[in-house]
């Protein structure tokens, strides 16, 4: 082993860059320690610890010591020394800035308005949401599987501050025009709607969509939705009693371009609907509520409704591919939805026609059905329930389950009809008809069972609605806009089949 | 069309729209890329959150927290009580007389511990303070006496308003920097800072250090008194605090400008105090010479702030993160003085001489005070020098800084980053976000040597024990559904 201590006056780097370089020598091929270092005391003192001998010198001169191998290289060495010395300058212009990690992070980037869409697994959401109304701005919460509590103390922070917390679960919303979560593209108008059901309110722009281009097209103007504000399906029950649902009201009563406000939600709690009427009766705003259930109208009744209110009558709605549909296969109907105010709707009906059916959202509990989904029975299945999609996409992104079910129920003898949905919008599947055709014709290969499916968008949706409707209409399908009025076909087929 | 042609005043309470504010509001996306994409798709500004999973186990205590609805208002004001502190100093005196330290009782850095489970450094450094008051010969001979426990005490810094760097050890004898908010008359206090290298606070017990420590008690403390009393205006801490930072200084582990500007406000009086003329040099050439004096004096008043920030009910805030060398710990403005603890952690970094990461001990010390104040490795930005300690460059610098904005509550107005545009630096812990994120405090830290008596080894960075920010939102959490039960009795 041998010592080279050599110094260098004039040179100075920081006593932290010494370090590095020190470490950086060390690592050197034949060295066996070393310290490059200003001659200070302290470091003479480290230095004399290592047994280096260094000669006379004064703070202001650099130090390098090196103990070598017997057969290292000095001048090697001391070139790696100068390497390690030389400053690396990287660009610290091109440093990127990381992406926010959390809302709040996030929300504080944002100069201006803003409003947060969380779709965060439901354990997390209520974190990410109460971020936002912190920050005093609006929240839609597109995660389902949110503790009801939760969900109440989100609410009852936000009534307190005038803010607005669109679910948990809440699918839908278009907000000047701008859809939020699954949401169709509409003609502006002067309808205000607030939603307690995600396919429920794209059923309803659905339908006023394609009412107001038909009255356009005859000069009347103003028929379409200014705003479609989710709320949550739980909103009007007794725990969370109506908050966002009362906010909603206040925002669109206040909106001097809404003339009509319409309610879509199943029945609230008695208190809670005593609250909202009384409230409702408050405002300058005309409010239609448009509950659903046992004894309800239907969505498609409610926006008729609606257009009766601002004086015009309900175009005829559209139906294509009746021609495909012969006479049902068997007995029973099987309803496989993605919508689940659909699914109820579709199941409403069916029980006035047919007698109790069952479902994975049952009406009463003893009608639920098995986690095979399967039954002797007419059937209802919503494949995007909770129970459906923990751990998955929502079959209006994943349909790979509906479609399974498809396939298992045309193969069962006694499925007279099939009865669909399909949803379109921002946020669904940007060619669903291009993966549902094709089940559908392999559902009818080896019987011409009728499927009868509700095709839920506009024609200004990113998908298409022509498209769509004629790609479904080609695999052999009867395509309705209405989703009662598909229901109300599918009966027909099948009590004419009893 | 004027905003008062639309009849809707800037700024009114309650919005008159359905949105709030401006009328195409920015979507902050938090969660599937599908739903960004599709709101993106519509030509509207979206700012997405790169979230992922919290700390496994945290979902329910995290829910929680976020909707007890104590906390936004807690945390605001646990914020603004700790931004509102001025530190001034107001004297130095020895810790028998400021702290009531009586004979046998020691203070040390970080959460409670026995000498049994104490390291190495904090046994060198408890050694020392008990040859330091007299209370044996030879500091050897303390081992006997502390595994005996007579007449002997110990406990934290943090349990008498005091801070002390690396083991943190305060006797009787010693001198203490006095700092005072004069809005409330709270005060905090730290010892005087030896130097580097063997020191009692990275455990060396030598000759030499109880020499120096000595010098320190008979010369060093009465002139810094008499220059304190002597001053005219009370040196303002946080003020210099604020000035260090833009000089380079992130107030942890680089502390030079900030002790040159402590050294301009006290030597006019210390000259002029009438001591010997030597004594006078032998002060400046030890407090210039020691980059870092001024450590002392941003622990304090660090703590001085945070200590203002505490027992709010519902706070998430962290109002001290503290070492002792065997344990981390954290206290909390919204559960008291509870400590949570886990394993310190050896911080990674260079390390003097010969030095190796065997010989380091785990991470000590009180002065991760300046980093729950926001300063030291959360102002890393403004002091680029630092990072390298563990081979890191500028833009990890910055991005350091801005990391720890993810954690914290808010941006310090008075200390700011100018290479940051002058960013205010990252300001009270949240135990929430740190749960949330996975993200950890970062601190800058010196590394003291495993064994009593080595001193210091090396220095580096270093990150708190991950599980005792889930131990502490655990606490949160049930003190938050007490507070639940209890409203709704």
């Amino acid at each position: 082993m041998k010592d080279h201590v050599e110094l260098r006056s004039g040179a100075y780097a920081d006593s932290v860059t010494l370090l590095q370089v020190s470490r950086s020598v060390q690592a050197t091929p034949g060295v066996v320690a070393a310290q490059v270092a200003m001659a200070t005391g302290l470091n003479l003192e480290v230095l004399e610890g290592m047994g280096f001998d260094v000669p006379e010198s004064s703070p202001n001169d650099m130090v390098v010591a090196l103990r070598l191998d017997d057969d290292a290289d000095l001048a090697a060495v001391l070139a790696a020394v100068d390497a390690a010395l030389a400053p690396a300058r990287p660009d610290s212009g091109r440093a990127t800035v990381a992406p926010p990690r959390t809302t709040a992070s996030a929300l504080r980037a944002v100069a201006g308005g803003a409003v947060a869409l969380v779709s965060v697994p439901g354990a997390s959401a209520s974190v990410e949401a109460m971020d936002a109304l912190e920050a005093g701005h609006d929240v839609m919460v597109f995660s389902d599987n949110v503790p009801l509590a939760e969900e109440v103390a989100l609410k009852t922070y936000a009534a307190a501050r005038g803010a607005l917390v669109m679910g948990p679960d809440c699918g839908t919303a278009v907000i000047d025009g701008v859809g939020l979560g699954f949401a169709n593209t509409v003609r502006p108008g002067r309808i205000g709607i607030v939603a307690a059901s995600g396919t429920g309110c794209q059923q309803l722009l659905a339908l006023l969509h394609h009412a107001g281009e038909r009255l356009a097209a005859q000069g009347h103007d103003g028929v379409g939705v200014r705003h479609a504000i989710g709320v949550g399906g739980r909103d009007l029950s007794a725990a969370v009693g109506g908050l966002a649902t009362r906010e909603a009201l206040r925002r669109l009563d206040a909106d001097a371009d809404v003339d009509l406000v319409v309610v879509v939600s199943k029945p609230p709690a008695a208190e809670v609907a005593d609250a909202l009427t009384s409230y409702a009766d408050g405002l300058a705003t005309p409010v239609e509520l448009g509950l659903l259930g046992p004894g309800q109208r239907d969505l498609t009744a409610v926006a008729e409704a609606v257009l009766a209110r601002l004086g015009h009558d309900a175009p005829p709605w559209p139906v294509h591919g009746a021609d495909n549909s012969g006479p049902a296969t068997g007995p029973l109907l099987r309803g496989l939805f993605v919508g689940g105010t659909l699914c109820d709707e579709s199941m409403l009906l069916a029980t006035e026609a047919l007698g109790p059916v069952r479902s994975n959202i049952p009406l009463t509990d003893d009608l639920a059905l098995g986690d095979d989904l399967l039954a002797d029975t007419h059937t209802f299945v919503d494949f995007g329930d909770d129970a459906l999609t923990q751990g998955r996409a929502h079959p209006m992104i994943d349909p790979t389950l509906r479609h399974e079910q498809l396939a298992r129920a045309a193969a069962d003898p006694g499925t007279g009809v099939l009865l669909l949905d399909l949803v379109l919008g921002h946020g669904a599947e940007p060619d669903p008809a291009a993966l549902l055709a094709p089940a559908i014709r392999q559902a009818r290969r080896d019987r011409p069972v009728p499927v009868v499916a509700s095709l839920v968008g506009t024609d200004l949706d990113p998908q298409g609605l022509a498209q769509q409707r004629d790609a479904l209409v080609t695999a052999g399908a009867e395509v309705h806009l209405s989703n009662a009025a598909a229901t109300r076909r599918a009966l027909q087929l099948i009590g004419d089949a009893r | 069309m004027t905003s008062a042609a639309t009849g809707v005043a800037p700024g009114t309470s309650g919005p008159t729209g359905v949105t709030r504010g401006a009328s195409t509001p920015t979507v902050v996306a938090c969660g599937a890329d599908m739903l960004a994409d599709a709101v993106a798709g519509q030509a509207v500004d979206v700012q997405r959150v790169d979230w992922r999973p919290p700390m496994p186990g945290t979902e329910a205590h995290l829910a929680t927290v976020a909707t007890d609805p104590r906390r936004p208002e807690a945390n605001r004001r646990a914020v603004a009580a700790m931004l509102g502190v001025t530190a001034h100093l107001v004297d130095v005196a020895p810790a028998a007389e400021v702290l009531g330290l009586e004979r046998g009782q020691f203070l040390h850095a970080g959460p409670p511990i026995d000498w049994e489970r104490a390291s190495g450094p904090l046994r060198g450094a408890l050694m020392g303070g008990a040859a330091l008051e007299g209370l044996v010969d030879d500091p050897e001979d303390a081992v006997a006496l502390f595994e005996s426990g007579r007449d002997v005490s110990l406990e934290p810094c943090h349990h008498r308003s005091a801070v002390g760097p690396m083991a943190g050890v305060v006797t009787p004898s010693m001198w203490m920097w006095v700092l005072e908010d004069r809005a409330t008359g709270r005060r905090t206090y730290c010892s005087l800072n030896e130097g580097l290298g063997k020191v009692l606070r990275y455990g060396a017990y030598g000759p030499e250090v109880l020499d120096r420590l000595r010098w320190m008690g008979d010369v060093l403390g009465p002139l810094l008194q008499a220059a304190v009393r002597g001053t005219e205006e009370a040196t303002d801490v946080t003020g210099i605090l604020t000035q260090m930072l833009q000089m380079g200084d992130e107030a942890h582990n680089r502390n030079r400008a900030g002790t040159l500007m402590l050294l301009r406000d006290l030597s006019p009086a210390m000259v002029g105090a009438g001591f010997d003329a030597a004594d006078v040099a032998a002060a400046l050439r030890f407090v210039g010479g020691n980059d870092h004096f001024f450590l002392n004096l941003a622990m304090p008043a660090c703590k001085l702030a945070l200590d203002a920030g505490r027992d709010v009910p519902g706070s998430t805030m962290v109002v001290a993160m503290a070492r002792n060398g065997t344990d981390f710990g954290i206290q909390v403005s919204g559960t008291g003085d509870e400590w949570f603890t886990g394993p310190a952690q050896v911080a990674e970094g260079l390390f003097l001489g010969d030095y190796g990461p065997d010989d380091a001990n785990a991470d000590i010390g009180d002065s991760a005070i300046t980093e729950t104040a926001g300063i030291g490795g959360f102002a890393m930005a403004t002091a680029p020098a630092i990072v390298r300690l563990v081979g890191g460059t500028v833009p990890d610098a910055l991005a350091t800084t801005r990391r720890m904005h993810e954690i914290t509550l808010a941006e310090n107005p008075r200390w700011s980053v100018p290479v940051l545009e002058f960013q205010g630096t990252p300001t009270g812990i949240d135990v929430t976000r740190v749960c949330r994120t996975g993200i950890l405090p970062q601190i800058n830290t010196g590394m003291a040597g495993r064994v009593a008596g080595v001193g210091q080894v090396g220095a580096g960075l270093v990150t708190p024990p991950a599980e005792i920010f889930p131990q502490a939102l655990a606490a949160l959490a049930a003190r938050a559904a007490q507070a639940s039960a209890g409203r709704s009795l």
